[in-house]
């Protein structure tokens, strides 16, 4: 599938978002986290802003922007239609919660209730954008069970991970934040590793005798219908080295992965401010390794119908 | 809505002989010129003068080599929507512009409420959607809904542009929901196949595999051909066949 | 089912409309029946040869779309993908605009607009002086033209030899291998009885002729489960849905037919019966070495062939009826050794040297497959036999109360056509047909009116007395009888620029346009003035030596003329071609002119009866342009040559359209053959009807006649056919049509290769005459292919046009350009392995006349020892409204470049043009090549490549995106 930017953007950045507004709906309300007008106008702003930025980055990708309304209607059918109804479902007690904790200081009361409800829509948000990608047949490297909940993993992994640093920053921060972030960091690491290794190994039943209908034996394109790129291609026929992938794979896990977990190690282990810096550097890379693993996660997803093409 | 109906009183389609497409890309170019002035108008031809020449088709023919332990053929494969019975396209939809309809079992896209987020493309196995760039709506094969019922054409003409051009009459037209037409018989007949059946979309199309190598190829049973047995050799023959 | 009567190719209860066409009421808001057209024209396609008729339907004064008549007796209905996208063709930015004058140099493209008048001026002013002096110093040359019963009259009366269509460098051995043997030929002009054919035999053909009715053919024999067997070095198009395919080495066919034959008569499977009575198999030949009459027939006193009776044991007319002649033996009539004409044959193709097991390894196909492929021939030919209910009369008043037939039928074309060997490989394919007694039965291939003729027809080509003011005493092409027919001078030099009908090929019954720009500017034999030319891309892609080609169109002398002092062009579109022209006459595109389809020249008739057809303008232009067959009349006029002017010297025809309905070939007869005379009442014959062309408009842009039962079969023998034929005026007379297994003609040449008669080669080239003028067909090695080192140039390399784009006047435009815009050359995968080669690399294509670069895919589907790619693919930058950066400029390649126009040196140093010794046709197909993978550098783009043409006057850049079709949308919902 064709990595457009302006979808690896989305996905990435409303993960983290969601992630982030989840953790603080929850964390917050439950008075884990102070309410703090910097850190709450802070956090919030950059969690909504994510998420909107995310938002407006995948209205981009529309090609009638004007009518993106409608997408609100199909929701008894289609995932992309309540990733829609939940991500903007959200905005309500997100904004509540944003509301009572930077205007009225408190996170306690309708406000924790506000952002208990943001974090079950920023859950259930996640979970809508993982589905589209998991229930879609044709695709069977995302029509997987391990789909769905590394959208979860990873947006909780990132959000986690802003959290600490923003508590970092704020000098607020927490071993025990550190510690659940890295936790957090190492289980996606794995979570990944394990998709990989699923996707590596997948044997697909759909292959160009089925694409055909020509049973037996092998079937090989021998010309296109157009001898250039077409929609398709241009699409869906997104082809990436294996070569390609390995190093790209090594990416994502230095800078997603590896990197956080020794920046969090030694964050966890030494004090503040560096334990923040720490954190920053920390959030910078693993956004930086995510935008490459979500390229990458669709990069090597190979649609069927690639197979008309030989591809 | 996108929601897909229970039931479709007729499930129309299309029957393509593999046995007998030539890859001649008439189908093709009859759907491309029909359409582009159709229901679904323009299909848009990007840079058509170009190095980047893209545009919509509804209807496109690749051509395959098949080998088998029986030999090889060459297979000119036309390829277009099955108008499935499940079509996830139309599932994903998220605007209602993608529906199915439940009179004829046509799968449609309402321009008007397309967004153009291309999902239906994504959840189409068989590549039956092309988005157009420049008007930014997805569109697809109506089955030339706007000919079939057209009560100003004349009711011969009342088939798909892509059937009605074929020159090998390599394509077939009509309701595969009914066991007793003419075009399940055929199926029936010639064993025709689902494309990706395992991915469970249930196309109502359907392609007829090419016979050679097959027990149903073209034989004649010819026994082997023997010299004449005749003094003189053949021209002995010959003489005599003409004595007789 | 609610249907009237089933009209068209497509109506199998699977293909018709729903039993109840109402809407659903589905509730979509869908308008399920939007207002299609506001008019219907029906004409003819013209966007390949196939002449198909259409229903263009108009929309607020714009093509809406196009497609297929269902009444057509061509198309039944149906309409290729060429068809479907003629209105790119129509509405093609690289339409001419207006008459252009060269400004710049030769093949720069600079050029100024000028107005008719001064373009008329300017050619009346050049022709009329040639006229005056050397009427031969006009070479006018037409490609794909579909009016040379016209154009080949227009220079009969100019006075000029010099014309031919580009029949030389397309098919000719087809046409005239049929011609010369069974009175007919395959191309369009005959046609398997696809009704009642069991079994299939296709050599050569991609899409070729006869487009439409082909597929229409083949979708009924797959339909009905006939065999079908191909015989074709390339698994693509008709040959991949064979049940039998034989991936066969290039330039052999002849090896296996003649295999075939040999399988046959050993095994004692041929019809005798049908010999007897269709063929010369029984003519009595001379055979008496050293004689002036060797090899010719034994004839009485009345000039009839003679056969031998079985039972008087003596010599008797051919033609009697009731005779009992011989087919064997050895013979004395008055004194002089005779031998039946079967005998001679027989003795050739029983040799050991035509036996499966000897041609195996040469053809590239297995003994066994032959000998099975024999077996089912004479199995479903024997066993098979079919008979229709239908009574007929042959010539000879017998009656017969039912029409045999043998449900082989076979089909050929360009493949066998375009070798050095074609000519006598077509002979082959007809004398296996002939044996099996399949032509024109029930069952196998059937003639299409006005076929058959006299094998060879009548006219010989006329010439010989070129003078000033002076028409020829006839048409150009023709047919000879023999040397005293060729068109040479007193010590052998060709009469005209390309050659035909002289020693280099003496049965060029289509000319050798191929030649012309070489000879032209050679001055061999003579210098030319003016070189004219319609619809034909000479400076690209129909040349062979292209890059040579080019600089021998803009080549000079000394004091700085061009060697080819003018050049005449007319195209609709801004071609590769048009750039070397001094003077271009923009014509109209296929809506919107008058044609005609003309039983004269090449009409739709098919086997059940004959047919014509036109075309009539259906837009108007919105340039100033001019149909350039009304130009050429209006040049005529001008001229004031005979037929084109009244004896007042006024013009006699307005326009093409007045020539169609009141031009008379002979008396009575005219271009169109439907609704003659005065009230219209008349078909073939009769006086003009000034309401014809509406007649025609009326009746769908068609005139056909359906024969009667008894007259569809054994058409070269059956009473009732040959009256009408006479009647019609394809035959002169109403005689039966012989198959000559045997060419008397040819023996002709050979007597003179030996010194006998008039008319006398020159001493270099009699071994030619002597071995190629084979009166019985043989196989021989092409000329390419026995000329280079095969160590080196291990692989044939051979071109087809894909289906979509076949012999399509300039093929690619906005649609079928996105379906092929760069050709690949198709390898073999063992080949490529072999050569360390992969997919998608670039090679380098080499033969012994250059090199040409282009992008290889591995297939299987192909003979292991041939290469091949789409021909015509590659353009010419600044050509056909492409822009800089299209694949065709970049990546598309022509083989063309590599396939040179002459022959290899011979012992004498003499090169002759590279084509087939007998008819001159092109040997496109003996191109030998070796492939070697290009460096890193190099890949990537294809070479040679050549300069931009500037682009003409108030042309505009090619639009970067088109919406054809919106207004259409915009206009329905505006009345909504």
């Amino acid at each position: 599938m064709h990595p457009a930017f302006s979808v690896v953007f989305f996905t990435t950045a409303t993960g983290a978002g969601y992630g982030l507004l989840a953790l603080l709906g929850v964390l917050a309300g439950q008075g884990f986290v102070s309410p703090d007008f910097w850190l709450g106008l802070v956090s919030m702003g950059l969690a909504l802003g994510l998420i909107s930025a995310g938002l407006l980055s995948s209205a981009g990708h529309l090609g009638r922007p004007e009518r993106a309304w409608r997408a609100f209607s199909q929701w008894r059918s289609s995932w992309l239609s309540r990733e829609g109804v939940a991500s903007v479902a959200t905005f309500v007690p997100a904004g509540l919660f944003a509301v009572g904790w930077v205007f009225f200081g408190r996170t306690t009361g309708w406000v924790a209730v506000a952002g208990l409800l943001a974090a079950v829509g920023a859950v259930a948000t996640v979970c809508t954008t993982g589905m589209i990608y998991a229930s879609l047949k044709p695709i069977a490297q995302w029509h997987s069970r391990f789909t769905l909940p590394g959208y979860l993993i990873f947006s909780a992994m990132s959000g986690s991970v802003i959290l600490n640093a923003l508590l970092q920053g704020f000098a607020v921060g927490s071993k025990t934040m550190v510690a659940f972030s890295l936790l957090l960091t190492f289980f996606g690491w794995g979570w990944k590793l394990a998709t990989w290794r699923h996707n590596d190994r997948l044997e697909i039943p759909t292959n160009a005798n089925t694409a055909t209908g020509l049973a037996g034996g092998t079937v090989r394109s021998l010309e296109w219908p157009h001898t250039e790129e077409n929609y398709l291609l241009k699409e869906m026929g997104f082809r990436i080295a294996r070569k390609h992938s390995a190093k790209l794979r090594r990416i994502t896990q230095v800078l997603a992965f590896a990197l956080p977990v020794l920046l969090l190690i030694a964050a966890f282990a030494l004090p503040w401010p560096y334990a923040a810096v720490l954190s920053a550097l920390a959030t910078i890379a693993q956004f930086a390794g995510m935008l490459v693993e979500r390229w990458l996660f669709f990069a090597e997803a190979k649609h069927t119908v690639t197979l008309y093409y030989g591809r | 809505m996108t929601c897909l109906p229970a039931h479709t009183d007729k499930k129309l389609g299309l029957v393509i002989d593999l046995d007998t497409c030539v890859g001649c890309q008439a189908c093709v170019t009859a759907c491309k010129e029909w359409n582009t002035g159709g229901y679904m108008a323009p299909l848009t031809d990007i840079d058509p003068y170009g190095g980047d020449a893209d545009g919509v088709w509804f209807n496109r023919v690749h051509s395959y080599e098949h080998m088998t332990e029986m030999g090889g053929r060459t297979v000119n494969f036309p390829r277009s929507c099955l108008h499935c019975e499940t079509p996830a396209c139309v599932t994903v939809c998220p605007t209602g512009a993608s529906y199915k309809r439940a009179s004829d079992g046509i799968v449609l896209v309402d321009e008007d409420k397309c967004i153009g987020c291309k999902l239906c493309s994504w959840a189409c196995p068989y590549g039956a959607r092309e988005f157009d760039t420049d008007v930014g709506v997805m569109k697809k094969c109506t089955l030339c809904v706007d000919r079939i019922y057209n009560d100003n054409l004349a009711e011969e003409d009342r088939v798909p542009a892509c059937v009605a051009a074929c020159p090998t009459s390599a394509r077939h037209f009509g309701d595969l929901g009914d066991p007793a037409s003419a075009i399940s018989q055929l199926v029936a007949e010639r064993s025709g196949v689902d494309l990706m059946p395992e991915l469970g979309y249930h196309p109502t199309n359907k392609y007829l595999p090419p016979r050679a190598h097959t027990p149903r190829a073209a034989s004649v049973p010819a026994p082997r051909l023997e010299p004449v047995q005749a003094e003189g050799g053949f021209l002995g023959w010959v003489d005599r066949m003409l004595s007789h | 089912m609610n249907h009237g009567p089933l009209r068209g190719a497509n109506s199998a209860p699977s293909q018709r409309s729903l039993a109840d066409t109402r809407a659903p009421n589905e509730g979509d808001g869908v308008d399920t029946s939007p207002d299609v057209s506001d008019s219907i024209a029906k004409t003819t396609c013209y966007m390949c040869a196939c002449r198909c008729g259409i229903e263009v339907h108009i929309k607020d004064g714009k093509v809406r779309y196009i497609n297929g008549n269902k009444d057509h007796p061509v198309n039944r209905g149906v309409l290729c993908g060429k068809g479907s996208a003629g209105i790119m063709q129509h509405y093609s930015p690289a339409r001419l605009k207006k008459p252009l004058l060269r400004t710049g140099p030769r093949g720069s493209g600079e050029f100024r607009e000028i107005e008719w008048e001064e373009a008329f001026s300017i050619a009346t002013e050049r022709l009329s002086r040639i006229r005056r002096t050397d009427p031969k110093k006009l070479a006018f040359f037409t490609g794909r033209d579909q009016s040379q019963s016209l154009t080949g009259w227009w220079a009969s009366q100019f006075g000029t030899p010099n014309f031919a269509a580009h029949g030389g460098f397309c098919s000719v051995n087809m046409a005239a291998g049929g011609l010369y043997t069974i009175g007919g030929s395959f191309w369009e002009f005959g046609e398997p009885d696809w009704d009642n054919t069991k079994y299939f035999m296709l050599f050569g053909v991609a899409e070729d002729h006869d487009s439409n009715p082909i597929k229409i053919g083949l979708g009924k024999l797959k339909a009905r489960g006939a065999k079908v067997v191909s015989i074709n070095p390339c698994r693509t198009g008709y040959n991949a849905i064979a049940d039998d395919w034989i991936g066969i080495r290039p330039g052999t066919d002849g090896l296996f037919v003649f295999a075939l034959i040999y399988e046959l008569l050993k095994a004692g499977r041929v019809d005798l019966d049908y010999l007897l009575r269709y063929t010369n198999a029984h003519v009595l030949v001379i055979q008496e070495p050293n004689a002036a009459d060797d090899g010719l027939f034994a004839r009485d006193s009345g000039g009839n062939p003679l056969a031998w009776d079985r039972v008087a044991k003596a010599p008797v007319s051919a033609t009697d009826s009731d005779a009992k002649p011989a087919l064997t033996g050895n013979f004395q009539v008055d004194g002089r050794r005779c031998v039946p004409v079967f005998q001679l044959a027989a003795e050739r193709y029983l040799q050991e040297s035509y036996s499966p097991d000897a041609v195996a390894e040469r053809c590239g196909v297995a003994a066994d497959t032959i000998r099975r492929i024999a077996a089912e021939l004479a199995h479903v030919a024997f066993e098979q036999a079919i008979e229709l209910p239908v009574a007929w009369t042959d010539w000879a008043g017998r009656r017969h109360e039912t029409i045999k037939g043998r449900p082989v039928s076979m089909h050929a074309m360009r493949g066998i056509s375009a070798h050095s060997n074609g000519f006598h490989t077509c002979r082959a394919i007809h004398l296996l047909q002939v044996l099996l007694g399949t032509v024109d039965v029930p069952g196998g291939f059937r003639f299409k009116p006005p076929y058959p003729r006299s094998a060879p027809p009548g006219p010989k080509p006329a010439g010989k007395d070129v003078g000033p003011m002076t028409p020829l005493e006839g048409m150009p092409l023709g047919f000879v009888c023999g040397p005293d027919d060729l068109l040479v001078d007193d010590v052998g030099t060709p009469i005209r620029i390309d050659k035909a009908y002289s020693w280099d090929a003496p049965l060029a019954a289509h000319g050798l346009m191929h030649t012309v720009i070489r000879n032209a500017w050679a001055g061999d034999p003579y210098r030319i003035d003016t070189l004219m030319m319609f619809m034909s891309n000479m400076a690209w892609n129909s040349s062979m030596n292209t890059v040579e080609t080019m600089a021998m169109l803009t080549d000079s002398d000394e004091a700085g003329n061009y060697k080819i002092p003018f050049i005449i062009y007319s195209d609709a579109y801004y071609s590769e071609t048009v750039p070397f022209a001094d003077l271009v006459l923009p014509d109209t595109t296929y809506l919107e002119r008058h044609d005609c389809i003309s039983l004269l020249d090449r009409p739709i008739s098919h086997a059940d009866g004959p047919g014509d057809a036109i075309r009539h303008p259906v837009v108007e232009p919105d340039r100033d342009v001019r149909p350039f067959q009304t130009v050429l009349i209006e040049l005529g006029a001008r001229l004031g040559l005979l037929g084109f002017v009244d004896d007042d010297g006024s013009a006699k025809y307005r326009d093409y359209a007045d020539y169609i309905v009141n031009h008379e070939r002979t008396p009575g007869v005219g271009p169109l053959a439907g609704w003659r005379g005065k009230d219209g009442t008349s078909i073939g014959r009769g006086e003009a009807n000034p309401d014809q062309l509406q007649r025609y408009i009326d009746n769908g842009g068609f005139w056909h006649h359906d024969f009667a039962d008894d007259q569809r079969y054994y058409k070269m023998a059956n009473r009732s056919y040959l009256d009408f034929a006479e009647y019609m005026g394809f035959i002169p007379k109403a005689e039966p049509i012989v198959f000559q297994l045997y060419s008397e003609p040819m023996q002709r040449f050979r007597l003179a290769a030996r010194g006998h008669g008039r008319v006398l080669p020159p001493e270099a080239e009699r071994s030619r005459i002597e071995t190629y003028m084979d009166p019985l067909p043989f196989w021989y090695t092409p000329f390419e292919e026995a000329a280079v080192d095969l160590e080196k140039y291990k692989l044939h390399a051979l071109t087809q046009r894909p289906m979509h784009m076949y012999h399509s006047w300039g093929s690619q435009n906005a649609w079928l350009r996105q379906i092929t815009s760069q050709n690949r050359l198709f390898v073999h995968s063992r080949t490529a392995a072999g050569l360390g080669l992969v997919d998608d690399d670039w090679v380098w294509i080499e033969s012994i006349n250059g090199r040409v670069k282009g992008q290889i895919k591995l297939v299987d589907g192909v003979n292991v020892d041939t290469v091949w790619t789409w021909n015509a693919i590659g353009k010419r930058r600044g050509s056909w409204g492409l822009k800089d950066d299209a694949a065709e400029s970049n990546r598309g390649f022509l083989l063309n470049h590599i396939i040179g126009d002459q022959t290899s040196a011979d012992a004498n140093g003499k090169r002759y043009s590279n084509s087939d010794p007998v008819t001159g046709q092109a040997a496109w197909f003996d191109l030998r090549v070796r492939i070697v993978k290009c460096a890193a550098e190099e890949a990537g783009f294809t070479e040679p490549q050549f300069e931009r043409f500037r682009q003409p006057p108030r042309f505009e850049p090619s639009p970067d995106k088109l919406s054809f079709g919106a207004e259409f949308r915009r206009e329905r919902e505006a009345a909504e």
